[in-house]
């Protein structure tokens, strides 16, 4: 296997009875990479990760997670794989710096408890029980405990849902430092705007199938799209044009109505746009 | 404060580095199982206070002897201890465990390199700690309210000793099994407490054992509180007493038969039913 990949997957398939959850996926994740794989719900998002994390197993295919099977990993794998899930595990009669403390001592190489509740925005509530946190504050708990034993490779499954505007950007910000430390990221997520804001590469999920692997602003040859130039003629009738070279379309316009165009505007697809065609809208 | 970067050299004085063996962190685990209990405030008035309430309760309505000289009450403590055991540890594993499950906690232990049975070593850390304090707390109520006579030979609080712990292991390790037959969070308590209700009218625990009908006495002795409660017996009721017994005598020897045999089933069930996660996770 290739060191420089932190996952490589080839082939992998997973059914539950009938139903297919994952068919046939292959993957590349390089070391250092942020990878985002976004897909809707049932696509095979978290089917996929908890493969790669080791608590499923699969049905066919190769799967090498740091150089380790995850279904039957080496000796210290656990030790360099941080995970958060989607559901919250909750302690809820412990305080959060008891819950962090007490994680801290399964790892070889753990970071310190208190500045990694720091680091998560917790300190504030370091000393509260864990059931009086706020959905957003218990994910940050989760986020802590899956970097307290300062993981090469960390999963996230939907890390930020329930997180206010602001708590989401500290987030981003918080991933950012991991990722520019070394540490390789896979996240799932809905928010479109949270891969393209942090991806390295995005992977689009559907149907158990990844449909395509690319840099956010490569995605769906986003880069190489028509713009749709849009504007108004001067009865008031909305008109818009596709074109490759809408700069030469805008001063044609521009010619074509003696200075301001009105209501102008020079679009091209959004990720959204891309991801939404992508998966079947 | 120092920021350490991954240290070359491993262990060192890294404020975070800290290898823990496998015997601190079961004791850190089993410190974390107690905290929880007993911060958990339902847990401990259901665990500690349940056999007390019933022995005031019991106590008051039976005043009485059940031949042979021995009190009533005499007679129903050794239930109630026997009781608070399987409590402490049937009870409260096989309800707690579930609703661990149906949170993920488990799942999220599993996700760490924690050993496996650093896990299952701190709830038997908790559930011996509780059970002593259970016991103890138990025994101080009927020897101050109910005069109750404590065992006067060394022998008979080694019988206490090895009877409670035999009888606690194979309660414990059935606890842990029957908790992966709950499929919610909810459903532990309905599938553990009729178990444990219907046992302890069974096997002697509220009636005079040998009052019960003979079939009903033959499935309790099919399950081992009867044998706890049995085992018991031997060491707060005088030794006359055993010639009331089925078996015409304590039958020490098969108390410690049957339980053992409970441990290995219970073993054998747990590593082979146990479950981390719930069905739904796959």
């Amino acid at each position: 296997m290739d060191d420089q990949l932190a996952i490589s997957v080839r082939g992998l398939r997973k059914a539950y009875g009938d139903n297919l959850a994952v068919a046939g996926v292959d993957l590349d994740v390089h070391r250092g990479e942020v990878f985002a794989l976004l897909g809707p719900n049932g696509a095979g998002k978290t089917t996929t990760v908890e493969i790669l994390e080791g608590y499923r197993r699969r049905d066919a295919g190769e799967v090498s997670v740091l150089g380790s099977d995850p279904g039957s990993p080496a000796a210290d794998w656990r030790s360099r794989v941080g995970i958060v899930l989607q559901g919250t595990g909750e302690f809820d009669e412990l305080t959060v710096g008891e819950v962090v403390r007490h994680f801290s001592g399964f790892y070889p190489d753990a970071d310190d408890p208190d500045k990694v509740v720091e680091r998560v925005g917790l300190s504030a509530k370091a000393k509260a029980r864990t059931h009086t946190l706020s959905g957003g504050q218990k994910r940050r708990l989760d986020v802590a405990l899956g970097i307290i034993g300062r993981p090469e490779l960390l999963f996230l499954d939907e890390p930020t849902t329930g997180f206010d505007p602001e708590a989401r950007r500290e987030f981003w910000e918080l991933i950012r430092d991991l990722a520019a430390a070394g540490t390789t990221i896979v996240l799932t997520t809905h928010y479109l705007d949270e891969a393209e804001s942090l991806a390295d590469r995005v992977g689009v999920i559907a149907g158990g199938r990844l449909v395509e692997v690319a840099p956010p602003n490569r995605l769906g040859n986003r880069q190489d799209a028509l713009a749709t130039v849009s504007w108004r003629t001067p009865e008031g009738v909305a008109e818009s044009a596709e074109s490759a070279t809408p700069t030469a379309l805008v001063a044609e316009l521009a010619a074509r109505f003696g200075g301001e165009v009105p209501g102008l505007t020079v679009t091209r697809p959004t990720l959204e746009d891309v991801y939404l065609k992508m998966i079947g809208h | 404060m120092t920021t350490t970067t991954k240290p070359a050299a491993p262990v060192a004085a890294a404020p975070g580095a800290r290898r823990l063996g496998s015997g601190a962190l079961a004791l850190r685990q089993g410190r974390l199982e107690i905290t929880q209990f007993l911060r958990s405030r339902e847990s401990v008035v259901f665990t500690m206070g349940f056999p007390i309430i019933m022995i005031l309760i019991f106590a008051s309505i039976f005043d009485g002897t059940i031949g042979g000289g021995v009190k009533f009450t005499q007679y129903f403590i050794t239930g109630m201890i026997a009781t608070g055991l399987m409590t402490v540890s049937f009870q409260n594993l096989g309800i707690w465990i579930p609703i661990e499950r149906d949170r993920g906690v488990l799942k999220r232990y599993r996700g760490t390199p924690m050993p496996k049975w650093v896990w299952f070593a701190g709830k038997v850390i908790m559930v011996v700690a509780i059970g002593i304090a259970e016991t103890a707390l138990l025994l101080a109520f009927a020897v101050l309210l109910f005069d109750l006579d404590l065992p006067a030979t060394v022998g008979k609080w080694v019988t206490f000793g090895w009877v409670s712990v035999l009888g606690v292991t194979a309660c414990t390790l059935c606890g842990i099994a029957i908790s992966s037959l709950a499929r919610t969070a909810r459903s532990g308590s309905a599938v553990v407490t009729p178990v444990a209700l219907v046992l302890q009218f069974i096997s002697g625990v509220f009636f005079v054992f040998t009052d019960l009908p003979a079939w009903m006495q033959q499935i309790a002795a099919l399950f081992p509180l009867k044998w706890m409660c049995q085992g018991l017996r031997a060491v707060f009721l005088p030794e006359s007493f055993g010639a009331r017994e089925p078996g015409g005598s304590f039958e020490l020897g098969r108390v410690a038969l049957v339980l053992a045999l409970w441990c290995v089933v219970g073993l054998v069930l747990c590593l082979t039913t146990f479950r981390w996660t719930t069905k739904r996770d796959g």
